[in-house]
């Protein structure tokens, strides 16, 4: 390797990466204990909860595990799980199906557009979950919005309320936001340069879009699905709402347990199940979330 | 080591362009002919129209009228993805998820190279940039420098027969550009390419270019080597842009075939007439300047204008002077090793002969985008 001038003025990782490297030096003393307001509340309201439930499902209404061995034993505890993983797929799914091409949307239209569009996906956070569900009901009723418009169009009505499909669509709508924020936030940081260089390097626009573009917002896709499909396995106003008995989720079972049958002990390890359960899909996503490079991001 | 394969370059003839953006024209009318094998610099200030030149070869925008061919055939309407260019940019524009070796490989896999063809001429582009050794490193993991030069292997793996390069030292320190240009002339040496070339940079320009187009407000100013722009400058704009100069105005008048040019009651002889009646100006280099105590060391037909020196600095090589004239100009000399020294404050003469000064059309624009 013949010795080349830059070689020697590289001082540290941060050079010629656009970080300074005093920012990635600058750690004062003490400053974790800004972390302990938060810490403190997660602790009163999360940790101390979770650890009663964890501590019921083993000992109420007698030591051991037969909460457990009761829950898988159960042929319906089964195929709720089962349900509730594949309903939480298909959320992910559709939800990434709608959130991309929109996110790609935010990012090359104008000022003003892109403005409108954010507010598109905030405004239904601004109202409550059960308000949006029961809109969703007025909607996909039997005798609702949509079956009023397919008989008016000489279609047959199809069942929506209290199905999978009308659980998917409703819950699908209420998590949109968590998908289509963080893909937007990476892909606002994509230096949409690199497709011009793609160009002209004998790229056509559709392969440097896959090939370039595609691969530098996979994180936010990552990102987006985690959230999108945890929330979807807890969630519970939107499927008790639009679904029917056939469509019953674990988030449901669990009420019922807790709620009707005060059984305690068997709604805390349906609670664990769930938890372990999320836990082993982030460590199978982690490999995904980690990648060499740090960021695509232009320099100034 | 060898580097690409020596490929022959293509010619670019560009015919009365024009490129307007709305209302605002970025190009008017330039007719540029480009070589084969030649170093072009399209040479200007920002907004002259040389960025605006070089998208319109690369295929990044469309000329608005006029041709463009390259290699002899036009390509108005050719998307950038088929013109087979090399293009460097000034952001370097690597792609971050594809390690150097990737990088560089890209082209060639989009034309089906593939197997120990395709690694062959990856090693072969990155031995010629020195940058063998950092084929499984990621962008950025790398220092602008070693960023640009993996950017130039990628962009002349594929062998194009026109490589464009868009400022690509303009975000690098000095030293560090100072060493890129001599390894870009030495691959433009060893490939045969055609290289165009875009800078504000006229020292980057000299070092580099074959010949130089300088441009200025959407604007060719004047085609040609640098030793021709800066002894015969075609306005007073290139006259200023290329190298350092002091600009003396006065009252012209025509006497015979010269010119004679008053300034502070000092009469200044200079050879030639301009043609047409615009207002002549005259461009000193400041090599030809000599500096002299007032009266004395007069050589025949020498011209001589009155001054203090407002500024004196030594350059180890020489030393470099301000001179403040009767009207309010400063004149910069420079006088080499040896010469008698003058302090801030004294009352001297900057002599020239009519020879060494350059008689141009005044233009008042030159004086403005030069800040």
């Amino acid at each position: 390797m013949t010795a080349t001038p830059d070689e020697g003025l590289r001082t540290g990782p941060a050079a010629g990466s656009g970080q300074p490297v005093f920012l990635s030096r600058f750690r004062p003393r003490g400053a974790v204990w800004l972390a302990a307001p938060a810490v403190l509340v997660l602790l009163v309201v999360l940790a101390y909860p979770l650890g009663i439930v964890v501590w019921r499902s083993f000992t109420d209404p007698a030591p051991g595990i037969e909460n457990y061995v009761w829950f898988f034993q159960s042929a319906v505890n089964r195929t709720v799980l089962q349900r509730t993983f594949i309903v939480a797929g298909w959320v992910t799914l559709v939800s990434l199906v709608c959130a991309y091409p929109y996110a790609y949307a935010m990012t090359i239209v104008g000022k003003n557009m892109r403005l409108a569009l954010i507010l598109c996906v905030l405004v239904p956070f601004w109202l409550s979950g059960v308000v949006r569900t029961l809109a969703w009901v007025i909607l996909l009723q039997d005798s609702g919005v949509i079956n009023s418009i397919l008989r008016g169009l000489g279609l047959s009505p199809v069942k929506l309320i209290r199905t999978l499909p009308g659980v998917i669509i409703g819950m699908t709508q209420v998590l949109l936001p968590f998908m289509i924020l963080p893909i937007y936030s990476v892909m606002k940081g994509i230096d949409t340069r690199l497709l011009q260089a793609a160009r002209s390097l004998g790229a056509k626009p559709w392969k440097a879009f896959l090939q370039i573009y595609m691969p530098l917002s996979l994180p936010g896709v990552y990102a987006g699905a985690i959230i999108v499909f945890i929330l979807s396995l807890g969630f519970y106003i939107t499927p008790a709402l639009l679904g029917g008995p056939r469509s019953i989720l674990l988030s449901s079972l669990v009420q019922n347990q807790v709620l009707s049958l005060l059984n305690w002990g068997r709604g805390g390890a349906m609670g664990v199940v769930l938890l372990i359960a999320t836990f082993v899909l982030l460590a199978l996503a982690a490999p995904l979330m980690r990648q060499k490079h740090t960021s695509s991001r232009r320099e100034a | 080591m060898t580097a690409p394969q020596r490929s022959a370059g293509a010619a670019i003839e560009i015919r009365k362009a024009s490129k307007h953006y709305g209302a605002f024209t970025a190009l008017k009318d330039i007719d540029l002919h480009i070589r084969p094998g030649e170093f072009m610099t399209l040479l200007g200030p920002s907004g002259s129209g040389k960025t605006t030149t070089l998208n319109l070869i690369a295929g990044f925008t469309d000329i608005s009228s006029g041709a463009l061919e390259i290699g002899g055939k036009s390509v108005t309407g050719l998307p950038s993805h088929k013109r087979n260019i090399g293009v460097v940019f000034q952001h370097y524009a690597l792609f971050p998820h594809m390690t150097v070796g990737k990088n560089v490989a890209y082209p060639l896999s989009l034309r089906g190279i593939k197997g120990d063809d395709r690694e062959k001429r990856v090693r072969r582009a990155l031995d010629m940039v020195k940058m063998a050794d950092f084929a499984h490193r990621y962008p950025n993991e790398l220092s602008g420098g070693q960023q640009q030069r993996v950017a130039l292997a990628r962009a002349l793996v594929f062998d194009p027969p026109l490589l464009l390069m868009d400022e690509p030292l303009g975000a690098l320190d000095k030293k560090l550009r100072e060493w890129l240009q001599l390894e870009i002339k030495r691959i433009h040496r060893e490939l045969g390419t055609t290289f165009v070339y875009v800078t504000h940079d006229q020292e980057e320009a000299l070092v580099l270019s074959d010949r130089i187009a300088v441009f200025n407000g959407g604007r060719i100013e004047q085609i040609g080597t640098g030793r021709e722009l800066y002894d015969n400058p075609a306005t007073l704009f290139v006259g200023r842009f290329i190298g350092e100069s002091t600009v003396l105005r006065g009252v012209a008048e025509a006497s015979g075939d010269n010119t004679i040019v008053t300034i502070s009651g000092q009469k200044i002889l200079a050879h030639g007439r301009l043609a047409g009646d615009a207002r002549p100006v005259i461009l000193l280099r400041p090599e030809r300047v000599a500096l002299k105590r007032p009266g004395v060391d007069a050589i025949t037909g020498e011209n001589r204008l009155t001054g203090t020196v407002a500024e004196a600095i030594y350059l180890g090589s020489g030393s470099k002077y301000e001179v403040r004239l009767a009207d309010g100009t400063t004149a910069v000399a420079r006088s080499p090793l040896g010469a008698v020294d003058f302090a801030i404050g004294d009352t001297v003469d900057i002599a020239f002969l009519p020879s060494d000064l350059i008689l141009l059309p005044d233009d008042a624009s030159a004086d403005v985008t030069l800040t």
